[in-house]
């Protein structure tokens, strides 16, 4: 056995519980999640079937987990992890996959298909076969603190682009503030006006807030790669940036990957409970609305929809609040074909957008959302992940479709009474 | 051997062999999920746990609107086979005389041309099943060899259960004998493969309710 095929199969070992061994024993071979996988529909080639994608965690736990498994393997009957089995699983892992859990949703025997790739590529990543783009990102992440490159002065920079703007104070590391904004790095570089919706907002709301300068960025490459360890390093820096301010609540930003990371796999990634509670920005604005802290001078009249980000609404549980919020704010806001829930992935989170290899795969996997829009005919579609938008925005742009792509909180901030 | 002696030896002791291999094996697959078990999630969880895995249980068994859309042929045979075993296996007179010899319990069987109509739509359910399975580019991507094994194994009890009812093939004795043989076979091959799904698809249906309710979100 190579030194990577022992990483990976050690790394999978570490994976493998209770969940994972009742959905491995109950996988009948259906095929029903290759049709809730976009990657599946838009390309119709059977490899990118949800669970085909767990093949290598599956023989792991075939061979070590099940006693006739192992009677199997030593009888050398068993399929062992090799390095070309981990090589031609990888642009399935990473490629043909965003991790947005809809396949979890639908296999009839109830296996959270997800929740295995997720786990798979622990071993993945450990032993080194993950996308060099995604590689990139999380060794930014790591080494400068974003997957973008972005450091503290550039956030600066639009931090006093945004004062100028609105004419109002962004603060920075106030202690004993009630909440800390993080921030992701697309927001930062591409889609600063998100600030300048928060400072908006929180004035109007008298909300009690602060940015960090040690620990601003939300945005998870580690757990995007799937490594748990890098994961963990990444959060702490919000742990411990959230401690030295002595916050009550850390705010995750639109952005998907950053909330799910962050509110769910953080507590359990770093082996204890965090000091403060993790709200999503969508969360927080609904109760100011339902405090009347958060009123609206006018709305948009215009007929728009609103793309559910996968992290955020199917396995974040924030599905009501941005629908309050919207109806808030728009007059003609109507609902795409499987919203909510069901909703299917702008194609690239996961990872997915930081991987250039992927980019074919992303663009073909955008069909479902461009036939989704195509049903409602829009001109506006509002969204709550940055990286969502991005990526839909390259998508439209690529399909010559003439839809703008806005963000909720700023849509919100635009309208303040 | 003859036909009697057949009769008698699966009646008997391959009778005892094969029920012996079934509940140790399914036992085993069972402690070996639970043994695992779950390390405590340390989130703040937004919802519970029980009911959403509970729901999640029952819920499963109904496809959504969507996933039935784009696989409807799936999703029919499946139900017509699965139903089609449950009635055949649980309210064919003879077989509830069974289960009251070896568990004690009775209930109620269905009229027999009733079960007779109901064999005979399983029988073509499974066979228009292997036809999407081989035809179907996904289905015939994932197949292996156990999925076609187990797919024989839960056929032959259905057919032979037919012939031996109807007198068809062989003589009666020995069509009985290798019906109870096959149904042996499917018993044995039961522990080893896919077939676990019947009792561990309960627990992955809750597991993957309570993953998601934990998140406010009933899957």
């Amino acid at each position: 056995m190579s030194s990577s095929e022992d990483r990976a199969v050690n790394a999978f070992r570490e994976q493998i519980d209770g969940p994972i061994a009742s959905y491995l024993s109950s996988c009948v071979h259906c095929g029903l999640c290759a049709h809730a996988c976009l990657f599946y529909t838009e390309t119709e080639d059977p490899r990118y079937t949800p669970i085909n994608k767990v093949e290598p965690l599956r023989r792991v736990w075939k061979s070590e987990y099940t006693f006739f498994g192992k009677l199997a393997s030593m009888l050398g009957l068993a399929k062992k992890v090799t390095d070309d089995l981990l090589k031609e699983w990888e642009p399935l892992i990473y490629d043909a996959c965003t991790l947005c859990g809809r396949c979890s949703m639908v296999c009839p025997v109830g296996n959270d298909i997800s929740y295995m790739i997720r786990k798979t590529r622990e071993g993945m990543v450990a032993a080194g076969y993950a996308p060099d783009g995604l590689k990139g990102a999380t060794q930014r992440a790591v080494t400068i603190g974003s997957p973008m490159g972005v450091k503290f002065p550039a956030l600066q920079v639009q931090i006093h682009n945004v004062e100028k703007e609105t004419g109002l104070r962004v603060p920075v590391d106030v202690h004993g503030a009630d909440y800390m904004a993080l921030l992701s790095s697309m927001e930062i570089m591409n889609f600063p006006e998100y600030i300048g919706a928060l400072v908006k907002i929180f004035d109007k709301a008298g909300v009690s807030w602060t940015l960090c300068s040690e620990a601003f960025e939300a945005t998870n490459s580690g757990m995007q790669i799937g490594s748990s360890d890098l994961e963990g390093e990444l959060l702490q820096r919000v742990v411990d940036g959230a401690e030295s301010l002595g916050v009550k609540y850390v705010i995750s930003p639109e952005c998907g990957h950053a909330y799910y990371a962050l509110r769910w796999e953080g507590p359990n990634v770093l082996g204890k409970k965090y000091p403060f509670q993790v709200i999503h920005i969508l969360e927080l604005l609904d109760q100011l609305r339902l405090k009347g802290k958060l009123k609206v001078e006018d709305k948009v009249d215009e007929k728009l929809t609103f793309h559910d980000p996968c992290q955020i609404v199917r396995k974040g549980g924030v599905v009501e609040e941005p629908r309050s919020l919207l109806s808030l704010v728009a007059s003609d806001f109507v609902e795409m074909e499987d919203a909510g829930v069901m909703n299917w992935c702008c194609g690239a989170g996961g990872g997915v957008s930081a991987n250039e290899r992927a980019q074919p795969l992303k663009l073909a996997a955008f069909k479902r959302k461009k036939s989704q829009l195509e049903a409602l005919g829009v001109g506006t579609m509002v969204t709550a992940c940055a990286n969502c938008r991005i990526n839909m925005e390259e998508g439209l742009e690529e399909n010559n479709m003439q839809i703008e792509v806005i963000g909720l909180t700023e849509t919100l901030a635009d309208h303040l009474a | 051997m003859t036909s009697v002696e057949f009769l008698a030896w699966v009646r008997g002791p391959m009778f005892q062999i094969a029920v012996a291999i079934f509940v140790v094996g399914v036992v085993i697959r069972l402690i070996e999920i639970f043994a695992l078990g779950r390390k405590a999630d340390l989130s703040k969880p937004r919802g519970g746990e029980t009911m959403p895995g509970i729901k999640t249980i029952v819920r499963r068994s109904i496809p959504d609107p969507g996933t039935f859309k784009r696989s409807p042929f799936t999703i029919v045979l499946g139900y017509l086979f699965h139903i089609g075993l449950f009635i055949t296996i649980l309210f064919f007179v003879p077989h509830i005389e069974l289960f009251h010899d070896v568990l004690g319990l009775q209930w109620p069987g269905l009229p027999t041309p009733l079960v007779d109509a109901v064999a005979i739509i399983s029988i073509f359910a499974m066979l228009a099943i292997l036809a999407n399975r081989l035809r179907n580019p996904v289905l015939r991507f994932l197949s292996n060899g156990e999925d076609y094994l187990v797919w024989a194994a839960t056929l032959l009890p259905l057919v032979t259960g037919y012939f031996a009812f109807h007198r068809m093939l062989f003589p009666y004795q020995t069509m009985l004998g290798l019906h109870i043989l096959s149904v042996e076979i499917l018993l044995i091959l039961f522990p080893f493969t896919k077939l676990m799904h019947f009792f561990t698809s309960f627990i992955a249906r809750w597991y993957n309710g309570a993953a998601f309710g934990r998140r406010g979100v009933q899957s």
